[in-house]
């Protein structure tokens, strides 16, 4: 098998594995802030039970992304050497000041976070919670600066074919950052939303409704009933972006291939690029040029366009694009009738109902899939490039040995796969134990750690 | 304005962050991986109260590592393409390691009971097997990436002596941060470690020179020679005073108790330096000096600034975070 493409998979192995993680943790932070402050004001022990259950949710998601993270921090080496060489000026300092200013900053203070309760008065182990979300959203931002570069790279000059940056400012905000990380922090709020409603409403249905899984519960869903229609907006401003920076990317998630005006948007299709063009399509017609040019005669780019004088394709693979990009956006809408129907129910109601939990449930990790979805539209949709116009991905591949790439690529997934397993079964068995512990009148749920009570103010003492 | 921060001064500025970073990392992760290392000696209780020792604080030692990874490839790009790309496998089976270790610590509380004890050995087994590739990987680096079976006799021996002296460095931090029964191990623990991480030095101290003239040179030429002799003088006469002071180990007064644990981490920065001189100014043994690998000025004056503003504050609530957990570890509780 082909080494560079052996390297790409293990690579994007690895690198889906990680943001698995992240996306829970960046938002659950500052969830877990929203609980502590809640608990510090209103002094409700339901917030502190919350937090309790949430913290060790928090603790196992950012250990798994501590752990694949230091893994990228190799693979970055071992698998696209040219990277660094090329562009190492520019990526350098960026990964230096997400080491320096979030990584030191959010694994220390989650010491505290986790074990320091009794340890540190009460403000301060607020303000190491507050650190902690801080830190893991300052990580974002420094890589998603990074990504976004790499997609639309200003601010450099090339010398001898390497990169030297001119203007940092330009660097930093580039084209599509903003909109980049806008989507990408939206999307950890929603995956972090439907996390914390499907393991409350699976803690539901196991008859644990204490006010804790009901405070939870209404958080996860609020939040997903607010986040998703502001997702839905900047994922359109994000793709009218890509539209100007980088058509190809577009033209393949449309799955369109000549540039014309009237283009349908299309729900199905079949995309083939023997035959350069789709098969079994469904679309509502002039769709897509209403959604990125908004006017149905609109002229939207094909990806014919888009091949060299020598017949070499330069824009992406168009199936993967094509099928990642209707997976985000199907399970986008599904969140959204899900998570209002959900609001409205909690709202009216006050509570919800068996089918609603199991839906609930049902979308637990729902936003892992969109996320990666949209990773994958976004990091294929940049194919061949490495960085836009600068660096091809195969230019920046290693010269270690395919066999060696596929035995680790298979030690890689092997391992994963059982980390998911764990990691998925494990949060289910934390969310189950409350009702069996319910059971035992007394001190019921001292084992979960939730017996001493500090009341609102009161300064926890070195315990 | 940073005149004098040219070409010449900025490479060897990283190259001692660099330096800096690894040998926190060797000493901070050493001895959490050492305490893993340990566990197998223990049963379910005491492992608990091991992981108790570390459980603070580990995340943080293992940032140091990608810090050292950062910094070699932000400031020295060349070099980490060279060296992670001949080190491909080892750095594969240390991640899997380090991820065995780094998820088994929070697994083997939370899985289901049945799976508690299988993930106490993922633990145990992830922590030695990063303390072994890590050697092995020194041993490779020492030989300057030579191909041949004597490079990977010698790897496999770094090997072992880096596991030994993860094993000291984390039996010391036991015996400061545990009391009674399992401090009393730990004592015992530390003197057969230190044992062995002797040995340890002193093989590679005396196979460094003997696989590389130009070491030879730096160590035996005359003057160095009388410059160089505090080193091992320094190394041998801690080794001996650590020896005598563990048979009066564990006290009833436990002022002293961070007493070994210190005396670890000098012998590792007196190691460190001894390495340093070594290989100065190579980056890649015999292959790439320090500027030769260097990136361009301009980036690397942006990360300097970043640093000196960002490390004293990381410094400092590193120092915040050990001062909340000093003392005898207690129980890891989240309330």
């Amino acid at each position: 098998m082909d080494p560079i493409l052996l390297a790409r998979i293990q690579f994007g192995a690895n690198i889906s594995f990680h943001i698995l993680f992240p996306t829970i943790t960046i938002a659950l932070g500052w969830v877990l802030l929203f609980f502590k402050v809640k608990f510090n004001r209103t002094g409700n022990e339901a917030w502190m039970n919350a937090y309790r259950f949430w913290v060790k949710v928090f603790a196992l998601s950012f250990a798994l992304g501590v752990v694949s993270g230091i893994t990228m921090s190799f693979q970055f080496g071992t698998n696209w050497p040219g990277f660094m060489e090329r562009v190492g000026n520019i990526a350098g300092p960026l990964l230096a000041y997400e080491i320096l200013t979030a990584f030191f900053l959010e694994a220390t203070f989650l010491g505290i976070m986790l074990f320091g309760f009794r340890k540190v008065p009460n403000w301060m182990h607020t303000l190491a919670t507050f650190l902690v979300a801080f830190g893991t959203t300052m990580s974002a931002f420094w890589i998603l600066v990074l990504n976004s570069w790499m997609h639309t790279p200003a601010g450099h000059e090339m010398r001898d074919g390497v990169a030297f940056a001119t203007d940092w400012w330009a660097i930093i905000f580039n084209p599509s950052m903003p909109y980049r990380l806008a989507h990408m922090l939206l999307a950890s709020g929603l995956t972090c939303a439907f996390l914390i409603a499907g393991l409350s409403a699976f803690r539901w249905l196991r008859q644990d409704r204490g006010p804790d899984v009901m405070a939870a519960l209404r958080t996860g869903v609020t939040l997903g009933a607010l986040l998703i229609p502001a997702q839905i907006v900047v994922g359109d401003l994000h793709g009218l972006n890509t539209l100007e920076h980088q058509p190809a990317k577009v033209a393949a998630m449309e799955g369109n291939w000549e540039t014309r005006g009237h283009v349908p948007l299309l729900l199905f299709a079949l995309p083939d690029e023997a035959t350069r063009s789709n098969s079994f399509e469904i679309g509502i017609p002039s769709g897509a040029s209403l959604i990125l040019k908004h006017d149905p005669a609109g002229v939207v780019p094909g990806l014919n366009d888009f091949i060299g004088p020598n017949g070499e394709r330069l824009h992406p693979p168009v199936a993967p694009v094509f099928f990642a990009f209707r997976i985000m956006v199907g399970i986008g809408m599904l969140m959204l009738a899900v998570s209002w129907f959900a609001g409205w129910s909690l709202w009216r109601k006050g509570d919800i109902n068996r089918p609603l939990a199991w839906v609930l449930v049902g979308m637990t990790f729902a936003g892992w899939v969109a996320t990666l979805s949209g990773w994958y539209v976004t990091e294929i949709g940049r194919q061949p490039w490495l960085v836009t116009g600068v660096l091809t991905t195969a230019q920046a591949a290693s010269n270690v040995p395919g066999s060696m790439i596929a035995a680790t690529l298979a030690m890689y997934l092997a391992i994963y796969a059982v980390l998911i397993a764990a990691y998925v079964s494990v949060l289910f068995h934390l969310a189950g134990k409350g009702p069996k512990l319910l059971d035992s009148p007394v001190g019921a749920r001292v084992v979960q750690g939730s017996a001493p009570v500090h009341p609102a103010g009161a300064t926890a003492k070195d315990g | 304005m940073f005149s004098f921060l040219d070409g010449h001064t900025l490479p060897l500025i990283f190259a001692a962050l660099m330096g800096i970073s690894i040998l926190a990392y060797v000493i901070l992760d050493g001895y959490d991986l050492g305490v893993g290392m340990l566990m197998a000696r223990g049963d379910r209780p005491e492992r608990d109260k091991m992981v108790a020792t570390i459980g603070p604080f580990w995340d943080a030692n293992e940032t140091w590592l990608v810090l050292g990874i950062g910094l070699l490839l932000v400031a020295f790009p060349v070099a980490h393409g060279m060296v992670l790309q001949a080190l491909y496998l080892p750095i594969a089976l240390m991640l899997l390691g380090l991820t065995m270790r780094g998820v088994a610590f929070e697994f083997r509380v939370k899985a289901q009971e049945q799976y508690q004890r299988w993930w106490d050995w993922a633990f145990i087994g992830g922590s030695g097997l990063s303390a072994l590739t890590q050697g092995y990987m020194l041993g490779l680096y020492i030989m300057g990436f030579k191909a041949g079976w004597a490079t990977h006799v010698f790897a496999g021996g770094a090997a072992i002596g880096l596991a030994a002296a993860y094993c000291f460095v984390g039996a010391t931090w036991l015996v400061g941060k545990t009391d009674g029964e399992l401090q009393r191990r730990a004592v015992g623990w530390t003197r057969l470690a230190l044992l062995a991480t002797a040995i340890g030095m002193v093989a590679v101290s005396l196979a460094t020179p003997l696989v590389s003239p130009r070491i030879f040179e730096r160590w035996f030429a005359f003057p160095n020679i009388i410059g160089l002799m505090p080193i091992p003088l320094m190394t041998a006469a801690l080794f001996v005073a650590l020896w005598v002071f563990l048979k009066r180990m564990p006290r009833v007064d436990h002022s002293l108790d961070f007493v070994p644990f210190m005396a670890a981490v000098s012998l590792f920065v007196l190691g460190f330096l001894g390495l340093a001189y070594s290989f100065y100014p190579y980056l890649v043994p015999e292959k790439l000096t320090i500027w030769q690998a260097a990136s361009a000025p301009e980036s690397l004056l942006i990360i300097l600034m970043g640093a000196a503003v960002v490390l004293p504050i990381i410094a400092a609530y590193t120092v915040f975070s050990y001062h909340v957990f000093r003392g005898k570890a207690t129980e890891l509780r989240y309330d």
